[in-house]
């Protein structure tokens, strides 16, 4: 037991406290297990949306991805910065339409604007099906920061374990209400200990900013800069396009959405949470330090880049401070997207399949989808995944496909039906997955194009196909005008 | 208005289709490769743009009502 361990401990368990402190004196309904109500005020609204880009993602798969890929690492700064930009005119109708309608999710939406339960249950399926990697991801960073942290005392997968159970017992019991106090303690932890290892580690290793990127770029050549081939600027762009618009299609997010009081609160935030985004360069900069430091971490371990480097330089009881606050980046998110799959899968799924059930037996059977979704999560991350940057994209690749049926939703005269809706997710969803497992591009599918399309993220080579089909169902699907039909006759 | 709101379109130009032709690391600027300061660069111009988008648009100099202060 070291120095270390014992910070990370007494913060697990003061988050865990915190989490079954707050829902004392409640009665947890499923509303208020979910949606705590819906009685959050600004403040935490601001922080449940603004703080989801903080988790372990940006912490050890930024500076990660900064150490093993180098100038691929940017497209995480792009990506939020033009989603906000966007928001500005896509959140506001959304949310105007969600409280006319009274709306409660992200499936209901969809349910409703296109008449159908059934899109609705599809749309939730692809929710839990985005979840489960970025769950894995949550994981995977507990476990790196817990094994690092102990210098090596305690294995990942003893890690992994201890991590997945306490995320669970947490949410169990309190759901939603212990996730919000804890999300504004992690996000003011996390600001502090990531502005000062990207500010400390360049200036301590190599005595400045402008000295460390050319003392990489000699090391490395073509680092710095997006590749000829591959991770190219092709990529970038294929990949930023399809993360900015899939940013707003998570679950969670959607219903982080849904809470606001107000519609002015998301122009407001479109101008000032791209500016928050700039935090995340002190993560790339904590990574980039530790190229040249920590040397030889290949693969998925890029994501221990930062901790290592945090070893070799402070003393145990501040890499314990620097392993508290991922702590906390893993756990909140990972609190959050569990209550949304269970959710999904109770409320959102099964509620449809069996209307006639009682609240509560749908309520219980939310937590009880908790430790099924865990154990799921943790079998995936004990089986080699990837690194986390690749985990993350592989959850915004599926969950981008709902975005043509969401803003086709918000036009006035929707051109899409609801067999083309179904028909364009479906076919997304499927070319990814088939893309994922099989490792087949769509540069060997397609043999007649230039050999540089097989850069293109394959998120977004699915989302081309994507709108095909949905406008190919769409026209085939179209009732007949009511006008041409009466006249004919 | 509709002169503001095409300023917003800037930081999607300078992001997706600038960082083709700044893809290079010298000359650093404040210490970050170019193309990273480039990006950046477009990250703040495009909040001031929000910014000002945000106090010419009319929807937003309604008072913060319960309904959201709605166009019509």
């Amino acid at each position: 037991m070291n120095a270390a361990l014992v910070v990370i401990g007494l913060a697990t368990l003061a988050a865990l406290a915190l989490g079954l402190a707050a829902h004392r004196g409640l009665r947890m309904t499923l509303e208020q297990w979910t949606v705590a109500g819906r009685g959050f005020g600004g403040l935490l609204v601001f922080l449940l949306t603004a703080g989801e880009i903080y988790t372990t993602f940006t912490f050890l798969g930024g500076s990660g991805w900064a150490y093993g890929r180098g100038a691929p690492t940017f497209y995480i700064l792009a990506y939020g910065s033009l989603a906000y930009f966007m928001s500005y005119w896509l959140l506001p109708p959304i949310w105007r339409y969600a409280k006319r309608e009274r709306l409660l999710s992200q499936p209901h939406f969809f349910a409703r604007k296109y008449d159908s339960q059934w899109l609705g249950v599809l749309v939730a399926a692809v929710g839990v099906v985005a979840l489960v990697p970025y769950l894995v991801l949550q994981f995977q960073g507990l476990g790196i920061i817990v094994s690092i942290a102990s210098y090596g005392s305690i294995s990942p997968t003893v890690a992994i374990w201890i991590g997945a159970a306490t995320v669970t017992i947490y949410v169990m019991i309190s759901g939603m209400h212990g996730v919000a106090w804890n999300a504004a303690v992690k996000d003011a932890l996390i600001l502090v200990v990531v502005v000062f290892l990207g500010i400390y580690l360049p200036l301590h290793y190599y005595g400045g900013f402008g000295e460390m990127f050319r003392a990489i770029d000699a090391a490395k050549p073509g680092f710095l800069a997006f590749k000829p081939t591959g991770q190219s600027v092709l990529w970038f762009q294929s990949t930023v396009i399809l993360t900015a618009l899939g940013f707003f299609m998570w679950p969670q997010m959607f219903s982080a959405v849904l809470t606001s009081k107000h519609e002015q609160t998301f122009r407001r935030n479109a101008a000032l949470l791209p500016l928050y985004q700039l935090i995340l360069l002190f993560a790339f900069f904590s990574g980039f330090a530790a190229i040249l430091q920590v040397p030889g971490l290949t693969g998925a371990q890029a994501d221990q880049a930062l901790l290592r480097l945090s070893v070799q330089t402070f003393d145990p009881w501040f890499v314990g401070v620097i392993g508290a606050a991922g702590v906390l980046t893993a756990l909140v998110p990972g609190s959050i997207i569990l209550v949304s799959a269970a959710t999904l899968l109770a409320n959102d799924v099964l509620r449809p399949l069996r209307p006639d059930l009682p609240d509560s037996t749908v309520g219980l059977t939310a937590r009880i989808f908790v430790p099924l979704i865990a154990l799921l999560a943790v079998y995936f991350t004990l089986n080699n995944p990837p690194t986390l940057v690749a985990l993350l994209l592989m959850g915004y690749a599926f969950v981008t496909q709902l975005f043509p049926a969401l803003l086709c939703g918000l036009l006035p005269r929707n051109p899409m039906t609801k067999y083309g809706a179904a028909a364009g997710i479906v076919v997304g969803v499927v070319g990814v997955a088939f893309v994922t497992e099989t490792k087949v591009g769509f540069a060997d599918m397609l043999p007649f194009l230039p050999a540089r399309v097989g850069d293109v993220n394959v998120g977004f080579a699915a989302l081309i196909l994507n709108v095909v089909a949905a406008m190919l169902v769409s026209w085939a699907t179209r009732p007949a005008p009511v006008a041409a039909a009466s006249s004919s006759t | 208005m509709a002169l503001a709101r095409w300023l917003v379109a800037l930081p999607f130009l300078g992001i997706l289709v600038g960082v083709a032709f700044v893809n290079r690391v010298e000359p650093l600027v404040l210490g970050m490769p170019f193309v990273l300061a480039w990006i950046v660069g477009w990250v703040v111009v495009g909040a001031a743009a929000m910014t000002l988008v945000y106090f010419v648009d009319p929807a937003n100099s309604a008072p913060e009502s319960e309904d959201g202060g709605e166009r019509s």
